[in-house]
């Protein structure tokens, strides 16, 4: 199961899309968010599909790959999706039992199911185009500014690239415990939702006791390494804005200006 | 009591682009009360045959039969195949969990569903085989203990539930040479207490030389090589291309040989290199 | 001070997590490391061999004595940075302390936290993956790497950080015999090249192979001088618990027997060497 989450998943290759800026690439996805909700007409969510379906494209990332980060959210658009279509009072089309559909509710239904889909195959193409680490590089850069402000801009990226690093090596780890465990007799799969939360327990508590040893060793060969937060810190890839950027920046303008100036003018 | 693992065979995620072949036709046998090395460079396929042996993996074909009974077959119950087999994975006592060492060392007896006077005795028995005072210790945490007291405890785990057939992997890895010492002294008390079938992976040669009775040889899935260790340890130039060596005294007097020196033998334990030497240079010294 | 190190009378105490009570790990020890030399420290698990390898890249402090690495007193905290890069380390087990889900930019981590500029980062970066055959792997990810070459990766990155000294804490401890021969090879490479080794270790081949041998027993320095002067001493290694050579081993018994054997044979081309004059 955790394996059919896109999200943070990442598809090497060498298109126009991958070798953009993160901190574009970041700001471009954030911009088509927003825009998604500036749109309200059939017009210009179809503008909105064009386009990303043009930049889809462009990526030559499969779209199999783009439509699996949606299966694990299926359930929550359709709950979105229903939820609209019955609760929002207006020109009455049907009956059923005891609720209604109205006109009203299903247009937004409709309109918020679609940016929702939108949304997710939006995000998931910056990470399926964008190694984990570069995004971090570009969270870390375009938070730096804040730090002003006490936001922990270099703290929360190393966070993130220390977890990338180490989520293989605790997914192992588990699958290690849980078969030493079975080996001695452990049952994973049987009986009520009790006992298995308790037969957990002799999971949990060495897989536990294991991040938190990786984490003390790590703390130290860290310190050893002369790390000391983000002061002083330079960057083997530092990052450059090229031609390519100012072209996405450039786009992503026209884009939004599109999406403005449809919604006032139609 | 016998075990034989006939055409065993594995594929790792078979269907998918990146599917390999961990075990490839592999057929052996073990009997009564023997002491079985296992060896191999890592990745040949020595822990998934392990895992087999004790029904965490299921092959894709081939069967491993205990005291007659397939435990490949669908509808075996798992329960019974542990009851039978015990297996130490590497590095055991990360997976100690319990707040003392005696529940920790109960967790598998009870598992197996004996009653707590069983599981008892027991914990004491396998406390003591594995050279731990009982009264001792087992109030206190596992994870006050030093390391080869954690590694012991661990092991206990294991033994308390008394398996037909014991499978150690790698179970001196990362001691310190008492320490290594202790556990295989250990390995060869359980062994002769409980008259169990023994298999131990080790990438020390000289510990398999000295305690094995037959030795497995796997490489890339394959099993190479299974016969005693004089028969396995003749065979140096098959080995080296392997990745595997000879055990040191055997490496000492091959060495010797090739400068000339009279010295004819497999030579797998210091005693052997000893007495040849002592041989050797007592004509001289009398000159 | 021309010593790499110059350890004087360290004392180290900690405070126990089960009974609170004070424990002496290093109880006064004296050491002084020359510049270029390979200094193999043995001991068996709490000897305080670990803790001394800490102390001089204070991650620990002296209770009481004095660290000086390169001339820099380890209880300055202002010299903490340059005691570092003076005297890199490299700890036991390969996963836990690489930091980044890339080979290269594991590297780099150490010259990054330095300051080093871009592009002498990627100078420095690309020559230490060469120097321990791992350039071609640069852009994978560690999980995918074998104990060896992961621990290969960590030397790299102790080596970008342009040390005059490395410290290997039980560097082979949790590795294969394939993986251990390959960072012998590495740690004896650099030894070439100049670099100030102190590995601390409990395989006695792997000890065999340094300058200087120096054996810690309960938290002092019980033994110290050649890997000759050190293993001719038999009797008193087996007594700490520790492993002799095979070659020491075999040459203690035939004397024991009664057969003359030069005391200087600790490995087995020079027990060979010794047997041949007797063709």
């Amino acid at each position: 199961m955790i394996r059919d989450i896109t999200l943070g998943q990442y598809y090497p290759g060498e298109s126009w899309v991958h070798r953009l800026d993160p901190r574009i690439k970041i700001i471009v996805t954030l911009a088509y968010i927003v825009a998604l909700f500036v749109v309200t007409d059939f017009w210009g969510l179809l503008i909105a599909v064009a386009v990303l379906g043009i930049v889809i494209a462009v990526s030559r990332v499969p779209l199999k790959f783009m439509l699996k980060g949606l299966k694990p959210i299926f359930l929550i658009i359709l709950f979105t999706f229903v939820l609209n279509m019955f609760m929002i009072p207006g020109k009455v089309i049907a009956h059923i039992w005891i609720l209604t559909i109205t006109e009203e509710g299903l247009n937004t239904a409709f309109f918020m199911a679609s940016r929702l889909v939108l949304l997710i195959i939006g995000s998931s193409l910056l990470t399926l185009t964008t190694k984990p680490i570069s995004l971090t590089d570009g969270i870390e850069a375009l938070l730096s500014p804040l730090k002003r402000i006490g936001v922990p801009a270099h703290e929360l990226a190393m966070m993130m690239t220390i977890a990338l690093r180490f989520i293989p090596t605790l997914l192992e780890e588990t699958d290690k415990i849980m078969k030493a465990q079975q080996a001695r007799g452990a049952d994973f799969e049987s009986g009520n939702i009790i006992r298995r939360a308790k037969s957990l327990i002799p999971l949990l508590v060495p897989l536990f006791i294991s991040a938190f040893r990786i984490a003390q060793e790590l703390a130290m060969a860290m310190e050893a390494r002369c790390y000391r937060g983000g002061q002083h810190r330079t960057r083997m890839n530092g990052m450059k804005l090229g031609k390519r950027d100012l072209a996405a920046v450039i786009l992503l303008i026209a884009f939004l200006a599109v999406i403005v100036l449809e919604r006032i003018l139609l | 009591m016998s075990i034989q693992v006939n055409n065993l065979t594995h594929i790792y995620s078979e269907g998918m682009p990146h599917q390999s072949v961990a075990l490839e036709d592999v057929t052996f046998s073990a009997d009564d009360g023997q002491f079985i090395g296992i060896i191999g460079h890592t990745g040949s396929g020595k822990s998934t045959l392990v895992q087999h042996l004790n029904g965490l993996l299921k092959p894709k074909s081939g069967t491993i039969v205990v005291s007659g009974t397939d435990i490949t077959a669908s509808g075996v119950v798992m329960r019974d195949i542990r009851r039978k087999i015990g297996l130490v994975f590497q590095y055991p006592e990360y997976q100690l969990f319990e707040e003392t060492v005696e529940k920790d060392v109960a967790f598998g007896p009870l598992n197996l569903g004996l009653d707590e006077a069983e599981v008892s005795v027991r914990v004491r028995e396998a406390l003591d085989l594995v050279g731990l005072d009982y009264e001792e210790i087992h109030e206190r945490s596992p994870f006050d203990l030093s390391g080869g007291q954690k590694r012991r405890v661990a092991i206990a785990g294991v033994i308390a539930m008394k398996p037909e057939v014991l499978i150690l992997d790698e179970p001196t890895a990362g001691l310190d040479p008492k320490a290594h010492q202790d556990v295989l002294k250990m390995i060869e008390t359980v062994h002769a207490h409980e008259k169990n079938i023994i298999f131990l992976v080790s990438h020390n040669m000289n510990d398999i030389a000295r305690m094995a009775d037959k030795i497995l040889v796997m490489d890339s899935g394959k099993l190479v090589m299974h016969g005693t260790p004089e028969e396995v340890f003749s065979r140096e130039e098959e080995l080296t291309s392997m990745g595997l060596a000879l055990p040191e005294p055997a490496q000492l007097m091959k060495l010797a040989r090739q400068k000339g020196l009279p010295f004819d033998g497999s030579f797998l334990r210091v005693e052997d290199a000893e007495e040849a030497l002592y041989q050797f240079l007592k004509k001289d010294s009398f000159k | 001070m021309n010593k790499m190190i110059q350890i004087e009378d360290l004392v180290f105490e900690y405070t126990r997590d089960e009974d609170q009570e004070r424990v002496r790990a290093i109880k006064g020890v004296s050491l002084a490391i020359e510049r270029g030399s390979f200094t193999a420290i043995i001991g068996k698990n709490g000897s305080g061999k670990s803790t001394l390898a800490k102390n001089i890249n204070a991650l620990l402090l002296p209770s009481s004595g004095a660290v000086y690495v390169n001339g820099y007193d380890t209880r300055k905290e202002e010299n903490v940075w340059d005691i570092r890069q003076s005297a890199a380390m490299v700890f036991q087990n390969p996963d836990n302390q690489i930091v980044s889900s890339i080979v290269e930019d594991d590297v780099a981590f150490g010259p990054e936290n330095l300051g080093v500029p871009p592009e002498e980062i990627r100078i420095r970066v690309d020559h230490s993956l060469e120097a321990v055959n791992m350039y071609q792997h640069r852009k994978k990810a560690p999980h995918l790497l074998s104990g060896g070459q992961k621990q290969r990766i960590a030397i790299a990155g102790a080596i970008a950080m342009r040390p005059e000294c490395i410290v290997f804490d039980e560097p082979t401890a949790m590795l294969d015999p394939k993986g251990r021969s390959e960072v012998m090879d590495i740690i004896k490479g650099l030894h070439k090249e100049g670099i100030t080794v102190v590995l601390i270790t409990h395989f006695m081949e792997e000890a065999a192979e340094a300058e200087r041998v120096v054996i810690m027993d309960q938290g002092e320095v019980a033994l110290d001088g050649t890997p000759q002067e050190v293993f001719a001493q038999g009797d008193k290694i087996r007594a700490m618990n520790l492993d002799v050579p095979l070659a020491v081993e075999l040459c203690h018994r035939l004397r024991k027997k009664g057969i003359g054997v030069p005391e200087d044979i600790i490995n087995m081309e020079e027990m060979v060497e010794f047997l041949c004059q007797y063709k």
